[in-house]
């Protein structure tokens, strides 16, 4: 880190000289050394889609899932430390059932991520704690609302995005992003746009192997955050990988 | 001031449930009761928990709506999980059977008694649970009044084959049903089936009892 940083980044309570807290964006590094993950909001639903690095060849297959459910209607995606995301998305899970027992209905998404931002941001405030290093994308889909994806970061801060990166590879996943006219597509057309994203910014020199996950909540799915259907992942893997070859053909 | 045992307030009456070759069924009538008051009609009592498992209570209503909600929670938690396991018909009953317990204990009981049903690895599964926490599992279990009155019938039908079809059972729910409105002062005409097959779960009805009450004219002696 910076020289004059030094002696400021011990603790989450201490601002440095220049304004920073130091703690909190280590804990963004931390995320920025995971996997990356990506959200895209279509007009009738919210995709994720994850890379998850495989660091040894003696996990089970389908071991240390990033896509969650936090509640039937809440899909979420994580980047950073795994067990620190777990965490959080205990907090959500317990957050929407709170909800859910008070009003007797689902946590309106809106709601449900100013609370886990609020829990997130406290870990910030504290020298006896540390931020957690992790970051959140959370989507949703109702038939009031439309569709709803926000991001939470280790400092707290939540905002709403049309499609949104994080992990290892946000930078070139941002721009790959970009080319998509997000609000024209449907969650069917952009799985396989998802797929091909983590396919193109994975790194195969510095990290291997992969897992890819895919999960969406949309109309179609009636409002439920589900995991896709294994044809349309395998669908959605087989254009990904044709157009990382076509690519590899034309240079 | 401590109470030595509540009482029910609202409440539905009997529940009956019968296993056939390969599902269950689970038959209520759609009654609320206020003491002798038939206060709230057109209320299901039959609840589905998934695509597994269903249940049926009688009793206390409010006691079945705070139960209800603390089980669909639990079906939520299961989904939240997604490691391909969920709530079993098995799991279910066993696990009202350990809260009814638990309150009896307390002398503050859940004034209820439940049926959970539905396909346990893929076999037919019927239990049955009463506020003091006792239950037991058979092919065909009955509450309230349907102890006495349909389940002879039930175990009738049951005893006889090694198995019935769903249309043997379904014609053998409506027969119960339309004998507990004949004889139980707070059954209703209406009633609703829960059913659980390899297809999944579905609650089905409401269907009307089927009474025949011509023969009225003929009965002597009650006047």
């Amino acid at each position: 880190m910076s020289a004059i940083g030094t002696g400021y980044d011990l603790s989450a309570s201490q601002f440095s000289p220049d304004g920073r807290v130091f703690q909190v964006e280590y804990a963004q590094k931390a995320v920025e050394n995971s996997g990356t993950a990506i959200a895209l909001r279509a007009k009738d639903g919210v995709v994720f889609a994850v890379e998850k690095l495989v660091t040894s060849k003696l996990y089970e297959t389908g071991a240390n899932k990033r896509i969650f459910n936090i509640d039937r209607h809440i899909g979420c995606a994580v980047a950073g430390l795994l067990a620190d995301a777990r965490a959080i998305v205990n907090v959500a899970n317990d957050e929407a059932k709170d909800y859910r027992s008070q009003y007797g209905t689902e946590i309106p998404l809106k709601y449900l991520k100013d609370r886990v931002a609020m829990y997130m941001h406290a870990y910030t405030l504290y020298s006896a704690l540390r931020p957690f290093g992790a970051s959140l994308l959370l989507g949703s889909w109702d038939k009031f609302e439309g569709p709803q994806l926000y991001c939470l970061d280790p400092s707290g801060l939540s905002y709403g995005y049309f499609g949104i990166s994080i992990g290892k590879a946000k930078q070139s996943a941002k721009t790959e992003i970009e080319k998509i006219s997000l609000k024209d597509k449907t969650c069917s057309e952009l799985i396989k746009e998802a797929a091909k994203i983590i396919y193109i910014v994975h790194d195969e020199i510095k990290d291997k192997s992969f897992e890819l996950e895919l999960s969406w909540v949309s109309e179609a799915t009636n409002g439920r955050h589900e995991c896709v259907p294994q044809e349309v992942f395998d669908e959605a893997e087989k254009f990904a990988k044709d157009a990382l070859k076509h690519d590899s053909d034309s240079d | 001031m401590k109470y030595h045992t509540q009482s029910p307030a609202s409440t539905g009456t009997s529940v009956i449930g019968i296993t056939f070759n390969d599902g269950v069924l689970i038959a209520s009538d759609d009654l609320v009761s206020y003491g002798t008051l038939a206060r709230y009609r057109n209320i299901p009592r039959v609840l589905k928990v998934n695509e597994q498992t269903v249940v049926g209570c009688g009793g206390d209503f409010a006691d079945f709506q705070h139960l209800s909600k603390i089980i669909e929670q639990k079906q939520i938690d299961e989904e939240a999980n997604n490691d391909g396991f969920t709530l079993t018909p098995k799991a279910l009953h066993s696990w009202i059977t350990r809260v009814l317990y638990n309150r009896r204990s307390k002398f503050d009981p859940f004034w209820n008694t439940w049926v959970v049903g539905g396909l346990q690895d893929g076999k037919p599964f019927l239990g049955y649970v009463d506020m003091l926490g006792t239950a037991f599992v058979d092919r065909a279990v009955a509450t309230g009044y349907g102890e006495m009155i349909a389940k002879p019938l039930l175990w009738e039908a049951v005893e006889k084959k090694e198995s019935i079809t769903e249309e043997e059972a379904k014609d053998l729910i409506a027969k119960c049903m339309s004998l507990l409105f004949c004889r139980d002062s707070r059954a209703f005409p209406k009633y609703r089936i829960a059913k659980v097959t390899k297809d999944g779960s579905v609650i089905e009805g409401p269907f009307e009892v089927n009474v025949d009450w011509s023969i009225a004219a003929h009965v002597q002696g009650y006047e």
